[in-house]
């Protein structure tokens, strides 16, 4: 393989895989309390907070991209307390990166879980209560298994969309090889330093690889919604 | 299971305000009867805590679930509480086995597998444990949701019309294993209906509801057939219900005696012991009306009484009379023409005719 392509295309497909793993993985275990919540709650707060989620469907990326910047950066907010505990900045690093990806993934996560919980209702939450299963026991032995197909959209939709987010990630780490250079970003490094070979190849290879990934996973999640539509 | 149940609450309601105050002996069956939006649900779901109430006592035989004076509320999960909801609510990803174990594995006391047994026989679901609930008819799946609440060991068994979702042939797939449960379990229930049926099958004592307050209260017998308004509103089935014991059989005519407050009634041998508790329902149109004791008539039951009210009905042929007889009050649906040739009038001397009586347990 290294003889055929390019070792900065390899590390950059590495990191993304790295990425859009831990991405996923917060953001499930971020997004569920946030669509129980939405889907459960009659407050008010509802509303502007199920608008704040789904921001990030709207913005422009390089809107929440440079937010983000100001924000992580040596002048911001989160900057300064990162700097005073003796991390340095956020900003063009892989954590920097993470952030900006789970937030500009998270409406991702919780719209396909908020639909699950909602198709679920109240009742088997109630149930479970009756049958003398506390909140926590609850939620993973009966929420959890009846909302399973909602976990697999949303698990397959944040992997999807973290691998092809460009604009948030070019903004908030810079394209640096090895550190914060993604697949998508490095393309469009290639494309301007008019080398389309590699372009190519790397475009052709990340579009096997999404591919491959996803197939596995909308087989598994349709096997999951057959066998709890029996 | 000695003790009181006592469940005082207050809530607000969108359309009205909720304040009850029930008081039953444990291992009694209350009935909550009343229109829909009368507050039934709202109450049994404040019982076990789901839709806690802002102001409540809650002591089921001695223990306290919520008292709004000490600011004591137990979440459901804490509650000795058995819930059978209206609709099906068998977990869809666990089978009939998986949804009864559900159950076992949180009950706090440590259950005999004997015990289990005895449930799954009481409620005849061996046979289901593999299904899943897309498997299971309503009434079948109404069965295991009994069971499964019965085994998380409940002081109090709350149920919520669990019989309105099943079609109406398929009540009898789950009312006999009710009076089942009744019969050999002496647990609290409150059970919500507007069956008479149901009522007068299960419940002990009775609460009736409008506007999320209780109009009459009382032991089941006496609240029928005092206020028999609130039960006949169409007035096409209208009945009441009589509680004696077997006093004497004559097993030459294969008949037993019950004797009850109003007298005595002869009934169909079903081998039944003497002394034995039976309840019958007697509906208003088998109850005809003579002035004079008959001597020469093909039916057995013959009692005497006091016309107490006659009453118009829907259809103006029909009149509604209430009768006293020694302290109860029957039904008889006669014809408006029969009370003008009868010269049937409030207060006068009659002789009522029994001709038949269902037996309910």
């Amino acid at each position: 393989m290294q003889d055929v392509i390019d070792p900065s295309i390899l590390q950059a497909l590495l990191l993304t895989t790295e990425l859009a793993t831990l991405t996923t993985f917060l953001l499930l275990i971020l997004g569920a309390p946030i669509a129980w919540w939405l889907s459960r709650t009659n407050n008010i707060l509802k509303y502007p907070i199920k608008a704040l989620v789904t921001l990030p469907l709207v913005l422009p990326p390089t809107v929440l991209g440079f937010y983000l910047l100001l924000i992580l950066g040596p002048g911001g907010a989160v900057g300064h307390l990162t700097q005073s505990l003796g991390l340095g900045t956020l900003a063009f690093t892989f954590w920097g990166l993470l952030i900006g990806s789970l937030i500009y993934s998270l409406p991702f996560a919780v719209q396909p879980l908020q639909n699950a919980f909602e198709a679920i209702g109240p009742r088997p939450w109630e149930v479970a209560q009756t049958l003398r299963a506390g909140p926590w026991d609850a939620f993973f032995s009966v929420i959890f298994p009846l909302a399973r197909p909602g976990f697999y959209i949303a698990g397959v939709l944040s992997f999807a969309h973290t691998v092809g987010e460009f604009g948030i990630v070019l903004m908030i780490g810079g394209n640096i090889p090895g550190k914060t250079q993604v697949v998508s970003t490095q393309i469009y490094g290639f494309v301007e330093s008019m080398d389309y070979a590699k372009a190519n190849q790397l475009a052709g290879l990340m579009l096997l690889f999404s591919f491959l990934l996803l197939l596995p996973m909308t087989i598994w999640g349709q096997k999951e919604r057959n066998k709890l539509s029996v | 299971m000695h003790g009181l149940n006592h469940i005082r609450l207050s809530l607000q309601k969108s359309a009205f305000a909720v304040e009850v105050n029930l008081q039953f002996n444990a291992g009694q069956c209350l009935a909550l009867w009343g229109p829909s939006g009368s507050g039934k649900t709202t109450i049994l779901r404040a019982i076990a805590g789901l839709d806690p109430a802002l102001n409540a006592y809650i002591n089921i035989g001695g223990e306290v679930w919520q008292d709004s004076s000490r600011s004591v509320c137990l979440p459901t999960s804490k509650r000795s509480v058995g819930f059978v909801f209206q609709e099906a609510s068998i977990f869809s990803h666990l089978n009939v086995e998986g949804n009864l174990k559900f159950a076992v594995k949180r009950n706090q006391k440590s259950l005999s597998g004997e015990f289990f047994e005895s449930i799954v026989r009481l409620l005849d679901i061996k046979n289901l444990m593999p299904k899943f609930s897309p498997q299971l008819s309503g009434g079948e799946r109404q069965r295991v949701a009994i069971a499964r609440a019965l085994l998380t060991s409940p002081k109090l068994l709350l149920l919520d019309e669990p019989l309105s979702a099943v079609d109406g042939h398929k009540k009898d797939e789950v009312l006999p294993w009710l009076e089942r449960v009744r019969r050999e379990l002496a647990i609290s229930m409150v059970y919500v209906t507007h069956s008479l049926d149901e009522l007068t099958r299960l419940a002990d004592s009775v609460a009736v509801l409008s506007q999320g307050r209780i109009v009459t209260q009382g032991n089941l017998l006496e609240v029928l057939s005092s206020t028999g308004d609130h039960f006949h509103r169409d007035s096409q089935d209208s009945s009441v219900l009589v509680e004696g014991l077997v006093s004497q059989s004559d097993p030459k005519w294969h008949l037993v005696q019950i004797a009850f407050k109003g007298g005595s009634l002869w009934l169909r041998d079903q081998n039944f012991k003497l002394g034995q508790t039976l309840r019958v329902k007697i509906n208003a149109s088998d109850v005809s009306i003579t002035t004079e004791l008959p001597r020469q008539t093909s039916i057995q039951n013959v009692l005497p009484g006091v016309i107490l009210e006659i009453r118009h009905l829907n259809h103006p042929s029909e009149r509604m009379v209430r009768v006293d007889c020694q302290g109860f009050v029957f039904l008889s649906k006669v014809t408006a023409r029969s009370v003008d040739q009868l010269e049937l009038r409030v207060g006068r001397s009659i002789w009522l005719q029994v001709k038949s009586a269902a037996l309910l347990k």
